[in-house]
Parts: structure tokens; C-alpha cells; sequence
């Protein structure tokens, strides 16, 4: 790369400008991600967090998917699901959303009445017996309540019984319950779903004309997870795209523009391999620089974001992306430097 | 005998027929001699040091360069060639934009996969031996046109070429310029032992020239240096 980074320091506002259009670029795809995986959690962490392998939901009807807001099971499943030899835990799930009351302050919650094994880890406090509930530690916090405190949900006034670590369902927080007081909360005497654990979901379902997906397949069964989901993942690879696109435009104007350069490197002797190698590297360069201070710079706005709006940054959120926009913006710079390799050594003699 | 051309024809397509740009060239140009080419213009001059730089084939005929003869070779074959065995000079200068007057000289060695070292001091050498020592940090923008074709000339003999090709090196440059660059060009022939051939338009500098041949309508004459001056002074 002699030749590259010599370039890289001669021509410095050029290459800064493409750098920077790629920095500004992975900075928003990382955002991106970052704020598709803070809905991803927001929308579906209470399910996320259940420790079964399987949810079972009605059978939805015709042309319908599954929709924890409305599916419904007899409380009987759960006693007929535990009699199947294939299923090895079920759990009642009870799922509704209502407006919770302490001192009037209210606030919107999930509410989610089941057994406490499938409770989350509690930061203060115990599981809920009858009469009690558990909110998340933001609800608590929200509503100004801790242990001992009481709530009142419609006509029903409740004691908080601990404070569990933070989930959210549907965008907003829970509030969780053994699942008679749930339904008391729901006003039903039926279940949601079930949380199982089971080595063969088509035989229970054979069994109790239910539909039974994976946890992760669950997600799908609250609403707007799906769309919501598949709207940003759209945009990201939009963006990933622009960007390849952005590297292989800039690339192809600055390899013609250097077209004569290249034909008298060629007839001095350079192979096509050796601009090849060159270009490419210069372009490696480049995207590697803008690539990481874009992620950077989208870490650090993370950061100053969180808790505004929901973001959640993984070490696999930040590099996947960003190894994408490596590659496909390496792809395109590929596309418009191989006809360095094809540069007519001959042009370099003559005036013209 | 470091270039050798028999009965060379080189033709281009042109719509229906052929254009005929070298016919029936035979020379012969020796390590240490400097041959100066003029004609005029599209008469063949570039094509016959394309053909001799295995940067265009010879539709019939044969090329060798320092005993070496082109036919037959493969693309990376003559890159080869042209790394190891062939320095050329450009009407431009041809200097890369970036790149230092040290760096222009060191790409050839980085090219060539030479030890930075070795190529370090045969630059300092070279860029001596053209009066460039005290500009080697600086850019060809920065340069004024007779320092950019020494700089080129340096470059061309960085790989210690057999053979040298110049295309109309002055054309660019005042009189003055012009004939510091040409005497070196006769300089560094006579040193490096260089098979030299250089394209020009200007009659000038025959005196300079060990041989001179004319190029008309692709065929190429050899002259007596000492007609050709006689003319030139017509
Ligand atoms: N790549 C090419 N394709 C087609 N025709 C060409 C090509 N190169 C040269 N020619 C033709 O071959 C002939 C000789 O061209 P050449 O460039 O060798 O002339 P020249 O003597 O160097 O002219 P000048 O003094 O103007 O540089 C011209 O008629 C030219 O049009
Ligand atoms: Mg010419």
C-alpha cells in the first residue's frame, strides 16, 4: 500500500469527507440497532425472561397468528397439559394490560398473573401470595411504591410484596401477580397461555388442540413486535446498503480520476494485482476508520440516550452491523477499483 | 545489443481496414547509445517505443530486449520485463500527484520487492546525479517542469534499465530546460549503459544523439547524425 497512503495523506479533505459520510453512516446504524434491540426489549423482555422453553396459546382461527391479546385457555389446560408424558413443567400464564393507582399517581402496566417460578429475579422483597403483587423495579419507582406498600388496581387494593428486577411487555412495565388474583384483575376466569417446558409441542398440541411456538417464536404474539421489528431491521440494511453504495460511488469517481496515474504505474512495470492490493487497502482504510468512530461516537450517544428512549447496545449490536457495512462497503469498492486492473499501460505514453 | 527490431509491422483497426502505424521497422540500438527519433506527427514515433516497451505487440516481425525476445510472452511476463529491464521518460513527466520526489524513485523498489535500504541509497544517488538532492521532499506540483522530467528520468533508471524510452521529453519545456534535459538524457546513456530512444520533434538536439532516424508514414530511416544536423540547420 505505498501508494495508498501517501494518497490517504495528500488527498486529506477528500478521503476525510468519504470518511466522515461512513462515520455519520455507521453512527446511525448502530443507533439503529441499538434502538432496535431497546424495543425488541421493551416489547417482549417479560417473555423473554420466562424460563420455559415453550408458550402454548389458543389455536388461533383461520388466517390469524398467535396474539397473547387474544388468546384464552380453560384454567383446565394447565392440569391437562401436566398429565402429558411429553411435557415436563407447565405454568399458568394470565396477560393483560390495565392502569395501576398509588396515592394518585397512575401509571399504565402489563399485567401478568403466574406461578412464582416463572417470576424474575427480585431485586427487594418476595414473591406475591394472594392478595399481592410484585412491579418491576421502573414501575415501583414510577409510582413511588416499595415493599409493604399497597396499590390499587380498579376497585381492588393489593400489597407489594417485593420489587422484581425491570422486564416490559408491550411497551410497558409489569406488574406481577399469582394468576387468581390475575384474573380478578382481568375479570376472567380463563387463562392466556401456558409456559411449558416439553420435548414434542406438536403432541401437546395433538393433545389439547392448542398452538405451542418456541419462547422466541412467542414474541410474535405481541403486538406490533413483528412489524415494529421488521421496520427497522428494513431501514438498517437500507442504510447498510446507502453506505456500500456511498464507497463504491466515491471509489469509482477517484479511480478514474487517478485512471492515468494508474496506466504509469502499469507501464513502469506495476501489475494489476499490486494496484489491486493497493486500492483495496486504501479503501479497508477508510472504512475501517470511519467505521469505528461512527461506532464510537454512536456508543457515547447511547449512552446520553439511555433511558430517554429505549436503547440496549451488545457487543454483537455494534459489531455485526458494522462488520456488514466493512464488508459490503469493501464489496463495493471492490466493484469500482477492479478496472485498475484494466487500465491500458499504453495511455500513459503520448500527450493524450 | 539491448534492442533489436526485424521487420517490424504494428497496424491498428480502423473501421473496415487497418491502419498501418510501423512497417517493416528493423534497428538495432547497443548498451550505451543514444538514438533520437523524429517525424512527423502520426508517423509512428510512440508506437514504435510502445512496441519496444512490450506495451503493444508486433502484429509480424521480432522484438527483443536485452536478448530477450518479446513474442510469445504473457501479460505478466512483460510486466515483468518493463520492471526489471525497462525505464521509460513521459512527454508529462508522469509523476504520481502524492508521492514525493524520494517516493516517485522508491515505488519502483517497492514494486519491485527491493530491501527499503538498497532502494533508499540508489535513490539518493540517482536524485544526485540529476541535481534534485535538495528537493527530494517535495511534490511535483511543487516543481517546476525540467526538474519534473529529471525526476522521471531518475525514476526510469531505478530499476538499472537496459533500456531507455523518451517521449518527446521537452515538449513541455523552454530551450533552456529542454537541453539540460536532453544532455542528461545523453549522460546517464553513456553512464548506465543504457540502450536509449528518444522521440522528438525538435532538430536541435540531434547533435547530441549518437544515431538519428527518421520516421515517415510508419517506416523508419536511419540517418548519419551529421546530415540530420546539416538539415536541421537549413
Ligand atoms: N491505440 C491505437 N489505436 C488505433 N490507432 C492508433 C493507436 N495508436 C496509434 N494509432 C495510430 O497509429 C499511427 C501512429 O501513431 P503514433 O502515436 O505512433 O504517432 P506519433 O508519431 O507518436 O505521433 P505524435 O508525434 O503526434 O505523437 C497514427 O495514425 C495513430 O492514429
Ligand atoms: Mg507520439
Amino acid at each position: 500500500m505505498f501508494i495508498a497512503f501517501r494518497d490517504l495523506r495528500y488527498a486529506t479533505g477528500r478521503f476525510a469527507l468519504v470518511g466522515s459520510v461512513i462515520t455519520l453512516m455507521s453512527l446511525l446504524v448502530v443507533l439503529l440497532s441499538g434502538l432496535t434491540a431497546g424495543l425488541s426489549a421493551a416489547s417482549v423482555s417479560a417473555v423473554s425472561a420466562l424460563p420455559v422453553g415453550s408458550v402454548t396459546f389458543e389455536q388461533p382461527a383461520d388466517g390469524s397468528e398467535i396474539d397473547f391479546a387474544t388468546s384464552s385457555l380453560p384454567v383446565d389446560t394447565v392440569a391437562r397439559a401436566r398429565a402429558l408424558p411429553e411435557v415436563t413443567s407447565v405454568h399458568p400464564l394470565g396477560i393483560s394490560t390495565g392502569r395501576v393507582t398509588k396515592d394518585g399517581r397512575t401509571s399504565a402496566a402489563t399485567f401478568i398473573g403466574t406461578d412464582t417460578a416463572l417470576l424474575p429475579e427480585f431485586r427487594s422483597g418476595t414473591a406475591p401470595g394472594p392478595g399481592e403483587v410484585a412491579p418491576t423495579a421502573g414501575l415501583a419507582a414510577e409510582l413511588g411504591v416499595t415493599t409493604g406498600d399497597r396499590l390499587t388496581v380498579g376497585a381492588l387494593a393489593l400489597t407489594v410484596s417485593g420489587v422484581t428486577l425491570d422486564t416490559s411487555f408491550s411497551h410497558l412495565p409489569v406488574l406481577y401477580t399469582g394468576i387468581a388474583d390475575w384474573q380478578q384483575l382481568a375479570h376472567t376466569s380463563t387463562i392466556t397461555a401456558l409456559g411449558v417446558d416439553t420435548s414434542d409441542r406438536a403432541a401437546v398440541d395433538q393433545a389439547l388442540g392448542t398452538r405451542t411456538t418456541s419462547r422466541e417464536d412467542a414474541f410474535a404474539g405481541v403486538g406490533g413486535y413483528t412489524s415494529e421489528q421488521n421496520s427497522l431491521d428494513a431501514m438498517r440494511w437500507l442504510l447498510i446498503g446507502i453506505s456500500a453504495l456511498v464507497v463504491g460511488s466515491f471509489f469509482t469517481v477517484w479511480t478514474i480520476q487517478r485512471r492515468h496515474d494508474l496506466a504509469v504505474v502499469r507501464a513502469i512495470g506495476g501489475t494489476p494485482g499490486y494496484l489491486l492490493r493497493d486500492a483495496l487497502g486504501q479503501a479497508a482504510i477508510v472504512l475501517l476508520v470511519g467505521a469505528a468512530l461512527g461506532a464510537v461516537a454512536a456508543i457515547g450517544l447511547g449512552a446520553l440516550a439511555d433511558g430517554v428512549v429505549p436503547f440496549a447496545l451488545t457487543v454483537g449490536a455494534v459489531a455485526q452491523p458494522l462488520l456488514i457495512m466493512f464488508g459490503l462497503g469493501l464489496v463495493g469498492a471492490a466493484v469500482a477499483v477492479r478496472t485498475v486492473a484494466t487500465v491500458d499501460p499504453l495511455t500513459a505514453l503520448g500527450a493524450s | 545489443m539491448s534492442l533489436n527490431l526485424h521487420s517490424v509491422r504494428v497496424t491498428f483497426p480502423d473501421g473496415d481496414h487497418r491502419i498501418t502505424a510501423l512497417d517493416d521497422v528493423t534497428v538495432t540500438v547497443r548498451a550505451g547509445e543514444m538514438m533520437l527519433v523524429t517525424g512527423p506527427s502520426g508517423s509512428g514515433k510512440s508506437t514504435l517505443l510502445a512496441v519496444a516497451g512490450a506495451l503493444t505487440e508486433a502484429g509480424s516481425g521480432t522484438v527483443s530486449v536485452a536478448g530477450t525476445p518479446l513474442a510469445g510472452l504473457g501479460r505478466s511476463q512483460r510486466d515483468r520485463l518493463r520492471r526489471t529491464r525497462i525505464g521509460f521518460v513521459f512527454q508529462q513527466a508522469n509523476l504520481l500527484p502524492s508521492l514525493t520526489v524520494t517516493d516517485q524513485l522508491l515505488l519502483i523498489g517497492h514494486i519491485n520487492g527491493e530491501r527499503p535500504a538498497a532502494s533508499r541509497d540508489r535513490a539518493r544517488e540517482l536524485l544526485a546525479r540529476v541535481g534534485l538532492t535538495a528537493k527530494e521532499g517535495r511534490r511535483p506540483h511543487q516543481l517546476s517542469g525540467g526538474e519534473r522530467q529529471r525526476v522521471g528520468i531518475a525514476r526510469a533508471l531505478m530499476g538499472r534499465p537496459a533500456l531507455l524510452l523518451v517521449d518527446e521529453p521537452t515538449s513541455a519545456l523552454d530551450h533552456e530546460r529542454g537541453l539540460q534535459v536532453m544532455t542528461m538524457l545523453a549522460e546517464v546513456t553513456a553512464e548506465q549503459r543504457t540502450a536509449t530512444v528518444v522521440v522528438t520533434h525538435d532538430l536541435q538536439y540531434l547533435p547530441l544523439a549518437d544515431r538519428v532516424a527518421r520516421m515517415q508514414d510508419g517506416r523508419l530511416t536511419v540517418e548519419d547524425p551529421s546530415r540530420a544536423v546539416g538539415r536541421a540547420q537549413m
